[in-house]
């Protein structure tokens, strides 16, 4: 097992390099120029080139690669013009926001796309079959920022139900000290139970949007995967020994068609945590997506580049996590590997 | 019982006490909302120093409430009964009183002020934040020089508590120029105490912490998402503000930032489209400022220095072929001040910004196309911001849509924010889509910059004329001099020039919106177009 982490972290290194390289080159091809942006509106030239010089802009992009792989090696992803900070700070503070947000919104859509797929497979063409088609459809095709206007529209500005999407907190509490930056988590720690249900509900209706999102491919997924095992021979061979129904699809069909859903669920979950930007928009979550787009608008360099790089390390720790889970769920991966 | 209150308690009882419904506070948190003021924009500071390097208008926000200046100004009411500074008072901030002689103007500091440490204000303090407002560079450098405050030699020490500034020349925009935001009194020990070789004026202290005595301290600050204020008590330098706590929230959607306003949970609200402002108001539920933007103009601008916008005719052709009405309606909505339909195109006071006399005549913008020399039209760019879009997209259609009756093909270009100030500088733009506004409200000041051939940035249409320096030259030196006549002709000078070239079409003056409660009162339109948080009261 350890072997295999390590083995498989060695693979993640030069995959790695690239994204350093790529995405300090891709951001250098930006086409704004920073100095100008942050020189301000009365800037002369004069002024530009001082804020150039400043920032380090002004040489070769050779050399500034360099000081970049410097900073990188001792820690400090750079600073961040936009917010006025260090991007490793930024990042520090809003990636569990992003990260607590994603993951109940998968969580949720976990829980209802799960059985509803399943339900769907064990009886294709039935009622439940068709609501898991309609959902899927639905959630696929309407975009996250729409349905998360249209949550506020009713639950907030007509109903009244929801609190205001003022973010992570109402404007009475200040943030828990942080330990783990999941306010939930945080609070309970803190032992403020106000403060749990205060940063529940801030959480419930961006929570709900991510959640009809992501339902779709989990409960496709699911469903497909359950079909095919249901029609395999060993699935026939257990019916036709008289096990209960139940016994046949918990046991034997799900364990078995679940490989391909947790493929489905890793990729869903990175793709959430980069693509809820819309999301953080809506709700004004200081979420790691929205940061990245303020920064890309600025061409401020430093924290789109720390974006990516986070993004890209998450992504190799999940897939390891999902490997390391299909060696639980099926034991044919561990011994083969 | 109301329908939205049976559906609230329904809705509450089926979600059991997991969900409880948002509206109800406890007695102490109804309390602390009513010493709270929650208002929300767009987008929040970087740095809240103004002397730091690309610090944006957010960040000037802090700047302005949490340092004090010597002076500042005083108010007036406008004729909707908005509240504004008043461009030609000055009233004592933490300097008690000044005398102004030809050659200097000398203040007298408050004895009792202090940081928000507690340590007293003297002159040191004073001298070395200007010294470091005109080194710094930027910015500030550049603000403090439109008023003639340049080295450092010019602020003078003379005891504890008075200080004096030395004139180097006459000019009118010395005094307005020491309240504005920039002139900030900066704890000189403190950040001394922070700076090093490489920042010798301790610019990375203040970008995250306050080093002044102003009415505010900032108790939290999470960039991108929240600033939180609290009152500083010990103020001496004004009236103590009503309001004990400020919040101030990001709100990126601008759909949310107004449903926050609309559902009572916001104070006040700012930066909606203008659609929006337009409905609040006739609603009538919030009550909604609109104050004229001092010196502040969109316009088209013709770039004069490469054909074929070179051509007078050629511009004044597009000066009548602008479809101004529209403008007004479809993309301001009513919430602007139209610079057209004046009677003629020669200055009929001495206000700026002020109507020409161009209006929307297809008929004789073709005739002028035809003498220009492009009796078969032309094609061209038409540039804006996308940091504006919101109203340089429809505008740009509008105006693509008018030119082409007269034979111009335009292509519109939307250039993004980050890049729009590195294409202005450049220069080439043929016709681009743009607005310009100066704190400093007078006339001289902003021909000098957008119309001077000394080629600032603001000069985006890259326009030279002899004649044009010559009058704004003159008005300068004349308001300097108190030269009423001298003043008035060169005014007007510059201003009929303006007109008959049209190198920039005027098109209109925005407006400042601002949405608020009703039991908000004291908000103030300040020419820097931020809130000013002292005069702000909740009843």
């Amino acid at each position: 097992m350890l072997r295999m982490i390590l083995q498989r972290l060695m693979i993640a290194v030069p995959s790695l390099i690239g994204v350093v390289i790529v995405t300090f080159l891709l951001t250098r091809a930006l086409p704004g120029d920073t100095a100008a942006y942050f020189a301000g509106p009365a800037a002369t030239q004069e002024a530009i080139d001082q804020i150039r010089v400043k920032l380090g802009l002004d040489k070769p992009l050779i050399v500034q690669f360099g000081r970049y792989v410097q900073d990188l090696a001792r820690g400090e992803l750079g600073m961040s013009l936009t917010t006025g900070q260090p991007v490793a700070t930024d990042i520090r503070t809003r990636l569990p926001a992003s990260a607590e947000l994603t993951l109940l919104g998968l969580i949720v859509s976990m829980v209802i796309a799960v059985p509803l797929g399943i339900f769907a497979a064990t009886r294709p063409g039935s009622m439940v079959d068709h609501l898991c088609r309609v959902i899927a459809t639905a959630g696929v095709s309407l975009p996250v920022f729409f349905t998360g206007l249209i949550l506020v529209y009713v639950f907030y500005y007509l109903l009244g139900l929801a609190p205001a999407p003022l973010g992570r907190l109402d404007i009475f509490f200040s943030p828990p000290p942080q330990v783990t930056g999941f306010f939930l988590i945080d609070s309970l720690i803190a032992g403020d139970g106000d403060m749990f249900l205060a940063s529940l509900k801030q959480l419930i209706l961006p929570v709900l949007t991510l959640a009809i999102f992501s339902i779709a491919p989990i409960a496709r997924m699911t469903r497909a995967s359950m079909l095919a095992v249901l029609a395999s021979d060993f699935i026939r061979t257990a019916r036709a020994s008289g096990l209960s129904p139940k016994t046949v699809i918990v046991t034997y069909a799900f364990r078995n068609a679940m490989l391909p859903v947790i493929t489905t669920l890793g990729m869903v979950f990175s793709f959430l945590l980069g693509a809820n930007v819309l999301v953080e928009k809506v709700f004004a979550w200081p979420g790691i997506g929205s940061y990245a787009v303020e920064a890309l608008v600025a061409s401020d360099f430093a924290p789109v580049q720390g974006f990516v790089l986070t993004m890209a390390v998450m992504y190799v720790v999940l897939n390891l996590l999902i490997d390391i889970l299909y060696g639980v769920v099926d034991p044919r991966v561990r011994i083969e590997a | 019982m109301k329908r939205r209150d049976f559906l609230k308690s329904v809705t509450a009882v089926a979600a059991g006490t997991a969900l409880p419904a948002p509206a109800i506070w406890s007695p102490a948190k109804a309390q602390s909302r009513q010493e709270t003021l929650l208002f929300v924009t767009e987008s929040g500071p970087n740095n809240f120093d103004i002397h730091g390097v690309g610090t944006n208008r957010p960040g000037y926000e802090v700047s302005w409430n949490c340092y004090d200046r010597l002076m500042s100004h005083g108010k007036k009411t406008l004729a909707d009964g908005t509240e504004s500074y008043d461009r030609d008072t000055f009233t004592p901030e933490l300097a008690e009183e000044w005398t102004a002689s030809d050659k200097s103007i000398t203040f007298k500091l408050r004895k009792n002020a202090t940081f928000h440490d507690g340590t007293a204000i003297t002159a040191k303090d004073v001298k070395w934040s200007f010294d470091r407002a005109v080194t710094v560079g930027g910015f500030p450098t550049f603000q403090m020089k439109a008023g003639s405050l340049e080295k450092p030699e010019q602020f003078v020490v003379v005891d504890d508590h008075t200080f004096r500034v030395d004139f180097i020349r006459k000019d009118n925009l010395t005094i307005p120029d020491l309240a504005v935001i920039v002139p900030g009194i900066y704890h000189a020990q403190l950040i001394q105490k922070h700076a090093n070789e490489k920042d010798p004026w301790g610019l990375e202290y203040t970008k995250n912490n306050i080093a002044g005595g102003g009415a505010y301290k900032v108790a939290r600050w999470q960039p991108g998402s929240e600033v939180v204020y609290e009152r500083n008590d010990a103020w001496k330098s004004g009236p103590l503000p009503k309001v004990r706590r400020i919040v101030w929230r990001i709100v990126p959607s601008s759909g949310n930032r107004r449903a926050l306003i609309e559902r009572g949970d916001a104070d006040i609200s700012f930066d909606l489209p203008n659609k929006d402002f337009a409905e609040l108001r006739q609603i009538g539920k919030v009550r909604v400022a609109s104050t004229p933007i001092g010196n502040g103009i969109w316009y088209l601008g013709l770039n004069c220095k490469n054909p074929p916008f070179n051509n007078v005719k050629l511009r004044q052709a597009i000066a009548y072929a602008i479809p101004y009405q529209k403008i007004m309606d479809a993309v301001m909505f009513g919430l602007a001040n139209p610079m057209y339909g004046g009677k003629t195109n020669t200055a009929s006071n001495l206000t700026w910004p002020q109507q020409h006399g161009y209006n929307t005549d297809i008929a004789k913008a073709k005739q002028l196309m035809a003498e220009a020399g492009f009796p078969n039209g032309l094609e061209t760019t038409l540039s804006f911001d996308l940091g504006f879009g919101v109203i340089g997209e429809p505008l740009c259609v509008l105006v693509q849509e008018s030119l082409n009756q007269i034979g111009i093909k335009t292509t519109i270009n939307k250039i993004p924010g980050a890049n729009w100030r590195n294409e202005l500088l450049k220069k080439e733009l043929p016709m681009i889509v743009n607005t310009f506004s100066g704190w400093l409200d007078y006339p001289e000041y902003f021909f000098f910059w957008s119309y001077h051939g000394q080629n600032a940035v603001f000069n985006t249409m890259s326009y030279q004329d002899k004649a044009m320096d010559a009058y704004i030259d003159a008005a300068r030196t004349a308001a300097a001099e108190n030269d009423s006549a001298a003043y008035d002709k060169n005014v007007r000078g510059f201003v009929n020039k303006a007109f008959a070239e049209v190198p920039r079409i005027p098109l209109f003056q925005p407006y400042l919106n601002v949405a608020m409660q009703k039991n908000i009162s004291g908000y103030r339109y300040w020419f820097h177009r931020q809130l000013d948080y002292r005069s702000l009261a909740k009843a």
